[in-house]
This record gives structure tokens, sequence and C-alpha cells, in this order.
């Protein structure tokens, strides 16, 4: 039996008993409310923008590059919101609702495929590299290194330029810009945790046994190595929802003709600030503070319930009964 | 102590040593970025502006015509000596374009790190001292939100409210164009050169365009800081040296800030080292919304340009400031934390 | 031993409970005892008997969600229910403690001589500065820590000169009670009998009452004036050091001092079952499920503390008192033996 609060906990590993996820949601159960709370929110708002992704052609009043009605009458340049366009028009004359309902749809695709991107280089070589060690893990590991001391957003910015003169400027160039990013730090966080891992006792047991590498990998190491990953990628994707506005900020995101893209519409805000136009501005704007709060909200109550050194279990206040008047009672 | 500044300096020497290959990867990747776009810089810029003939010159003036290897050693030959080539486009020394835009970046960064570090502490602490309460969901909230926030978004709605709305700020550039035409440029950050100066008008008027790009800029950063400060205060917090100061009545206040939140702010130090290096090398952003002429500006300028020379002058500059401000964070952490030495 | 005048520390029906979801983890469960001046008190039990939480309640230093009830007197007061202001008073002044871990213990980035200071000025803040190095080097001395490395910090120091230096901390302002948690488990041997004769000495030079934590025997038996045995938050025996390690008057003593190995061992001797759960403790004796010498009145009643002649305070029905066991009760207990699956 264990008394809550006094025995220190080494942060993250857990014997292969509680096998990878379902650690996850029985630390769920035990965490504090606040953690849980602010868990469920995120999750709120990250599934609200991921609906509004899906079904965008149906929920947006129109298309993100629509400027004309049915009848061709063209909409107006920067209108006000309005009974047509609840959140006014911009420059192009497109619906601005109808832009940031697309613009999540987006955001979704481009980050969720570079997760996929990311997760699938970045943690296989995680694996083998903190398990196998050696030259091949040296060398990596300076790569690496090298490549996340540069700041990110540059190297995006480069990365997204060289492929779009080969892929061109769609959601495929800015979906591998911003995963060759990220790779180096999911290959690092999941080799200082695999190497951890490696030390433990009970992987040490295991080889002792006999186990192949291959399944001492499977069966211990990475188990306890993807308890940490849900986490990781979630506060990767706030940040990745980040760089792809960053890109189409600055004009090296997507093409305005292939997708409609929050970063894009803000960038064309600027200009309106001046003359006092705000709608074409805020709205996209509310939207990525929107996702990126709800995502990172999601990754951190995840955290907090997750990461046993700074979790905090729930207590409830002591009640002592009277004491046992006699001597001799039960 | 002579011990003390003996371990430090063989420290400094040791990993001095370390960023010697750490620093030639860097630059070998950035070689071979830029040779992965096909052909060559020079044709790829001025391509069609210019005679085939004078192309092939400057081509072969600017060494492209060389095997890879060769331009290779050249290169790392002409980063040793600072020598960063000439822009194609407008001809300028891209060490100059370092030297002048970078100051303007210097001074933005510098700002922003200030406001950056005391709403980032400040909160930070306050939100893991009293974890859990209404201050810390408020100091934690305050954070995401700030961070979730493109700097461009909030620049955007600073312009909006403080420039068109109120009127009382400038919403771009780094001072009005009577005072950059006047102000004696020495060191090229205009804060200072104007205080040398003497000219108040001038400072005044730098420091109001400086006021919004720095805040904004500055609390998206605090935003990263106050989450990193409360969960390493949180941290020291269940430290065994801090159960044994309480052991000993001392008061809470001194237990949290002198045993707890020291040792919380030695990873923090690295954080904030690499964040400003991170801004050195190109407030890219905020740059482009305020129309700050800094070097991220002009990095985004030759990449349209497709001036590749200067793209890679300016981003083999951002590698080597970050290696130089790792370095220095690593020798400051050596500094505060005895432990590092040994 | 125990003398005339008034204990230096008084314990009295201490309960100390965690609070968690469902039913609180009753740690400490109704426990007394008195330490004179100068006298060792050795609380010796199986990991997670309560002894740590027990210790740590008697300055107050209770982790989030305990809570304690009772009575806990040294310095003339109740130290239960104190406000924290008041706790943080009599810590380091009037009470010491001696951690576990002397590796982690001491504030990486201040030196020795800033953590003297420190405690110093909290407690006694019109002090010179060279009337706190002055008693620094004093109480550091004693410890064999030479003055010429009071500058230093603690990764400069091995864990065995930690310890002392943690010592010497809870010793400088002369507090009268002393608590020693574990305070050799990280160490090794050699290492340990210093520390121990160092603790020994307390009593000699100090006049401390120190209450030895260990779960290790031959620490007790070495260092210990008067010892009592914890199982499952309540204390079964009490009594002076030399006699309960001669005579056991508890099963649950007699088991732990025969499972000890020593160079006469010839067959392993372990205890059978585990340590109960503290939400949940075994009715009557808690000990019965594993006592060898059960019998039927154990599980049905809780034993009262009974006095043996040999001056232990003892709580088991093998002692009586023979009045308040109805008939039949002394028929050894029927029960199945514990499996396999019941031990940790």
């Amino acid at each position: 039996m264990s008394m809550p609060a006094l025995e220190p906990a080494s942060p993250g590993t857990t014997p292969a008993r509680q096998r990878g996820l379902r650690r996850v949601v029985s630390a769920f159960r035990d965490a504090h409310g606040v953690s849980k709370a602010v868990v469920w929110v995120g999750a709120a708002i990250t599934a609200a923008f991921i609906l509004l992704a899906i079904f965008a052609p149906v929920i947006a009043p129109y298309d993100f590059d629509t400027y004309r009605t049915a009848d061709g009458v063209r909409f107006e340049k920067q209108e006000a919101p309005s009974a047509q366009h609840p959140f006014g028009t911009n420059v192009m004359q497109t619906d601005v609702l109808s832009r940031v309902i697309f613009g999540s749809r987006t955001a979704i695709e481009v980050v969720a495929l570079a997760l996929v991107v990311s997760l699938a280089i970045g943690l296989p070589l995680g694996l083998l590299s903190g398990y196998h060690g050696g030259p091949l893990d040296r060398g990596l590991v300076l790569v690496m290194d090298a490549l996340i001391a540069f700041p990110s957003l540059l190297f995006a910015i480069v990365i997204a330029f060289l492929l779009s003169d080969t892929f061109g400027r769609g959601v495929v160039t800015a979906a591998l810009a911003i995963s060759i990013v990220y790779i180096p730090q999911y290959f690092r966080v999941v080799r200082n945790h695999v190497i951890s891992v490696r030390e433990e006792p009970f992987v040490e047991a295991a080889r002792a046994i006999g186990a192949p590498p291959r399944t001492v990998i499977r069966r211990y190491v990475f188990q306890n190595v993807v308890q940490n990953v849900p986490v990781i990628a979630t506060l990767n994707a706030a940040d990745a929802i980040l760089t792809l506005a960053a890109l189409g900020f600055l004009g090296y995101g997507i093409q305005p003709t292939q997708a409609a893209e929050w970063g894009y519409d803000i960038k064309r805000a600027i200009s309106d600030a001046g003359a006092g136009i705000w709608w074409t501005g805020l709205y996209p704007g509310l939207a990525i503070v929107l996702l990126v709060t709800g995502l990172t909200l999601l990754g951190e109550g995840l955290n907090d319930v997750l990461n046993p050194v700074i979790r905090r279990r729930k207590t409830e206040p002591v009640r002592f009964p009277p004491r046992p008047g006699n001597e001799g009672t039960p | 102590m002579a011990g003390r500044s003996h371990s430090l300096r063989r420290y400094l020497f040791t990993r001095i040593a370390l960023a010697i290959p750490m620093l030639l990867i860097l630059l070998t990747l950035v070689f071979l970025l830029m040779r992965v776009a096909p052909g060559d810089p020079i044709s790829a810029a001025l391509g069609g502006r210019l005679p085939q003939a004078e192309l092939d010159r400057r081509r072969a003036e600017a060494g492209y015509d060389q095997p890879l290897i060769q331009q290779y050693l050249e290169y790392l030959g002409d980063v040793a000596t600072f020598d960063f080539g000439t822009t194609i486009v407008d001809n300028r020394a891209v060490t100059d374009v370092i030297v002048q835009n970078g100051a303007a970046t210097l001074e933005l960064t510098l700002a922003a790190m200030v406001i950056a570090m005391v709403t980032g502490l400040t909160i930070g602490a306050l939100s893991g001292r009293f974890r859990d309460t209404s201050i810390d969901v408020g100091g934690r909230l305050f954070g995401i939100v700030i961070y979730a926030a493109p700097v461009f978004y909030l620049g955007f709605l600073a312009q909006l409210v403080f420039g068109k709305w109120l009127g009382w700020l400038p919403t771009s550039g780094r001072a009005s164009p009577v005072v950059t035409f006047e102000l004696e440029t020495k060191t090229n950050l205009f804060l200072v050169d104007a205080a040398i100066t003497g000219n108040g008008e001038a400072f005044v008027d730098v420091l109001e365009h400086l006021v919004m790009p720095a805040t904004v800029l500055g609390l998206v950063i605090g935003g990263v800081f106050i989450r990193l400060v409360r969960v390493n205060l949180i941290q020291t917090l269940k430290g065994d040296y801090v159960e044994a100061a309480r052991a000993r009545g001392v008061t809470e206040r001194n237990v949290v800030m002198r045993h707890a939140f020291k040792n919380a702010l030695v990873p923090v130090v690295t954080v904030v080292g690499l964040q400003f290096a991170l801004l050195l090398s190109g407030a890219v952003l905020t740059e482009q919304t305020f129309n700050w002429p800094g070097i991220g500006s002009e990095l985004v300028r030759y990449l349209d340009n497709r001036d590749y020379i200067a793209v890679q002058g300016i981003i083999t500059f951002a590698g080597l400031v970050v290696v130089f401000v790792s370095l220095l964070i690593d020798v400051v952490n050596a500094w505060i934390d005895p432990r590092v030495r040994f | 031993m125990t003398s005339a005048a008034e204990p230096a520390l008084s314990v009295r029906d201490l309960r100390v409970w965690y609070g968690t979801p469902g039913a609180p983890v009753r740690a400490v469960d109704g426990v007394s005892f008195d330490i004179a001046a100068g006298e060792t008190l050795g609380l010796v039990g199986e990991s997670g008997c309560g002894k740590s939480t027990l210790g740590r309640s008697i300055m107050g230093l209770l982790p989030e969600g305990a809570a304690a009830d009772g009575d806990i007197r040294y310095g003339g007061r109740n130290v239960v229910g104190l406000t924290e202001r008041d706790l943080r008073a009599i810590r380091g002044a009037d009470v010491g403690m001696i951690f576990q871990e002397p590796m982690t213990r001491l504030d990486p980035l201040m030196t020795i001589e800033d953590h003297f200071a420190e405690t110093l000025k909290t407690h006694e803040p019109g002090l010179s500065k060279a009337e706190r190095r002055r008693r620094s080097l004093d109480a550091l001395g004693g410890m064999g820590i030479p003055p010429t490395r009071f500058g230093q910090y603690p990764h400069e120091f091995s864990g065995g000169m930690r310890q002392r230096i943690m010592i010497a901390l809870a010793l400088v302002l002369r507090p009268r009670v002393v608590i020693a948690d574990e305070p050799t488990t990280a160490l090794d041997v050699l290492v340990e009998a210093q520390i121990l004769t160092i603790l020994t000495d307390l009593r000699r030079n100090y006049d401390t009452a120190l209450l030895l934590i260990t779960h290790n025997l031959g620490i007790v038996a070495e260092a210990c004036d008067r010892v009592a045995v914890m199982y499952a938050g309540e204390i079964v025996e009490d009594g002076p050091a030399e006699q309960v390690f001669r005579a056991p008057a508890h099963p649950y003593t007699r088991e732990l001092l025969a499972s000890i190995i020593s160079l006469r061992t010839q067959a392993l001797r372990a205890i059978p079952g585990a340590p109960p759960d503290l939400r949940d403790p075994p009715s009557g004796c808690r000990f019965h499920p594993r006592c060898p010498d059960a019998m039927r009145v154990c599980p049905a009643m809780s034993p009262a503390p009974v006095w043996v002649e040999t001056g232990s305070t003892v709580r088991c029905w093998l002692h009586g008192p023979a009045e308040l066991i109805p008939p039949g009760g002394t028929e050894p207990l029927e029960r199945r033996r514990p499996e396999v699956a019941d031990e940790a």
C-alpha cells in the first residue's frame, strides 16, 4: 500500500503492468478536479474545431473564395458585419465567416498530416537510437540537436520555400515543412525517455530472461514511452497551428486560391487596421487563439493528470471519530 | 575563491571545444540547404534580367561553377573571416545588412525580453506559489491565451486600438522619418544613440515607436515563461531541501523565494537565453507587422527576390548567433549553479 | 532512564490520518509514549507502518491532506493544532529533525555558511555575524567538519559529511527534542557507524531527547535506551531496549527479532502475510492475521496496554488483562493459512 504524497515517484516510468494508454485512463480518474476540468474544456474546444473542419462545406454560408451571390452580384468589398455576412467581407470581397470556417479545415488538415509524418519518422528514430545507442545514436543526436537549435520559424520558411518550387504551395508542402521542424523534437523526447526506461530494472530483467531486443522494445519500452506522446503531440499541434499561421502571414503558406488560411487573412487585414476596419482581422485571429488555447489546455491538462511528479491526488478532509471510550473495545 | 574561477575557466574551454562540431554541422546544413534548389543563386535571382554572358561572368566570379567541395571549403573559409558575401539584388555587403538591420532587431529584442521576463517571472512565480488558487488559474489562463495569440494578431489589435482608435502611439517604423534622417547613428541602436547625443526629442520619438512592438512581442514570449517558471517552481517546492528548510522553521516566504525560486530559475535561464537567440536571429513576424527594419524583414525581402546569397548569409549568421548564445547560456549556468562545473 | 522529572517529549493518543477518496488512511492511530531528557527512544517497524508520519507530525510537518489529533507536548504546550506561524517558531529551535537522504537535503545553490546563517537569522535575529559564525563553526566542529570548508557547496561533500552537516544544522539551536528519521539508511556501513556514534553522544553532550526512527533493529540495539515497536499505526510494545531484545513480550517483536539475519542464521525466517491496508485495518488486534499465537479474542477486541515485569508496556491479549477476556477467548484462532496471493 502506498502513502499518498509521501512516495517520491520516478517521473513517467511505470512497470509494464499498466500498459500504455490504459494508464492514461486510470491516472485520469484519480486526478484533481481542476486538471480534469481543464482537459474536458480543451477537448471540447478541439472537438468543436474538428467538427467545423469536417463539416465546413455544410456549415459555411459560402465557399472560401466565393465573391458573389448565386445571381452573380458581387459582394461588397470590406463590408461591415451584416445579416448576409455575419463577420463582414474582406478586401478580396469574400465572406469572412466562411473563410474562418474553411480555415479550420485547412488548419486541421495541415496539422494532422504534419503530426502523422513527424511521429512516423521521429518516434521510430528515437526508439532505435535510444535503445541501441552507439555511433548511430551519437550521429543522430548531433544532427537533431543542431536542427533544434535552429530558429524553427526560419527553418520552416526556408523549407517551405524550397519545397514550393517542386510541390507547389498547397496543404502538403505546408504540412511537410512543419513536420520537418518538429521531427527533431519528437526524436529527442522519445530518445531521452527510452534511455531512462532502458536502465529500469524491469527492462534489465526482460533482457536477462533472454527476450530479443525487438520484444523488449515493443513490450516494455514502447508502452512506457507512448504514454508521453499524447501530451507532446497535443502541445506540438498547438505550436504547429501557430507556425502554419506564421507561414501564411509571411506569404509562404498555402496559395490563397487553394484554401483559406487564417494567417494569410490577417496579413491582408493589417493594412485595414489603419482604416479602422476591424472585422477582417479580428475573427480569423480569434479562431487561432481559440483553437490553440483549446489544444494547449488539452495538452497541459493531460500533463497535469499524467505527470506523477506534479500530479495532485484528490484529498478529502479528514474527520476524526470520537475515541473508543474503554479499553478492550473493537 | 580561487577554486571557483579556475573550474569556471576550464569549463568554458571545454564548452567552446564542444561548440565547434555543432557549428560545423549547422554550417554544413545551411550550405546544403541552399544548394538544394536547382540551378545557381545568380540565375535564380537575376535570370531574365541580365544577358546570359553577364550572368555567366558573375556566376564564375562568385564561384558557382566550381565543384561542390571547393564551394563548401570556400564557404567555411568565408564564414571564418566573417565574410558573408554580397547581396545580388542590391549589392550590399551582407555584413552591413547584419550590422544595420541586426541592430534594429537587437533593440526590439532587448526591450521585448525585458517585458517578457518581468511578466513571465512574476506571474509564473505567483502561479506556482499559490497553486490551484484563483491566482494560479488566472495566471495560467493568461499565459496560455497570450501565447495562443500570434504576435501579428496582437499587433493588429494593438494597432487598431492604440493606433487608430485611441491615437496614442505610432504603428510602424522605428522612428518618424524626420528623426530617422537627423539622428546620428553610432551604435545603430536608436535609443542609445539618441541618449548619447542628448537628443531628447528623438529619444521620445524612438521610444514611442518601440513601445507597441516590444510589448506585443514581450507579452507573447512572457506567456511561455509563465508556464515554465510555474512548473519549475512547483517542482522545486517539492524538493527535499525545501522540506528540510521548513523543518528548521524558515519562513514560507524565504522558503519560496530563496530556496525554491532560485533553484527553479536555473533551467529557466537556459530557455531565456535560447529565446533571446531565436529572437535575435529575426523577430520576423513582429518586424513585418510593424514595418520594423530588422534582420527578419530583410530575410523575407531577399527571399522574395530569390537572393540566395543574402539568404544564406543571414541564415548563417542566425545559426552562429544561436551557437554563441548557447555557449553563453552554459557559461552563465556554470556561474550560477556550482554543480555544473564538475 | 525514566526520571521523576517531566519528560522532554510527551505524546498522548496521537492520530494522524490522510484523507483519500474513500476511507482515510490511518497512518498513526492512537500512539502514546514519553521521552525523557537525554534519553534515546528507538521507533522500529516495517516500511509503511507509519513511523515516518509519526516523526514528522511531532513538528507538525504534515503533507497535504493529512490531519492530526491528540496531544504532543514539549516545551510546555500541545503542538497539535498550533498555527503554522507558531509551529515555525518551534521548528529548529525546540525540536530538530534529521532526515533520511542527506544527498538532497541541502540547497545546492547555497553554501554551508548560508544554510547556518539562514537558520540562525530566522530564530535569533539579534545575533551578530561574528557570533553566528562562531556558533555555526562550533556545531560543525562538534561533527568533525573543519572551518576551512565552511564556505563550500553541498555537492563538494560526501554523503556521510552531508549527514553530519545536517545534524549540526539540527543542533545549532540546541533543541531539546531531536527526531532522526532513518538517518543512516542511505549511508554505507562504515559511515553509519560514525553517525551512530555522534547520535549516541547527543544524550551525553547535549541532554537531548532523541527519537530514532528506523527499521534496522541492529541500530536500535546499539544506540537506544528504550525501544517502541510500531505495527499498522499502533505501538505494540514499548520498553527498555535490552529487555525487549532479550525477552520480547509481543509476538510481532519476537518475529521481527527472529527474522534478523546474523552469522548464526541457519534458515531464513519471514513473517508470513503482508502489513495491512491502513484504510481498512484488521479488527481487534491488528496483528492477528499474521500472528502465530493468535487467540479467539484477538480479532474481537483491541488489546489494552499492559505493564510487564521487565519494564515494558505491551498490547497483546497473551499478557492479559485476563478479566477482560470473554470465556473461550483464549482458544487458538482458527483461520486459513495466508495464501501466496496475499503476500505483497
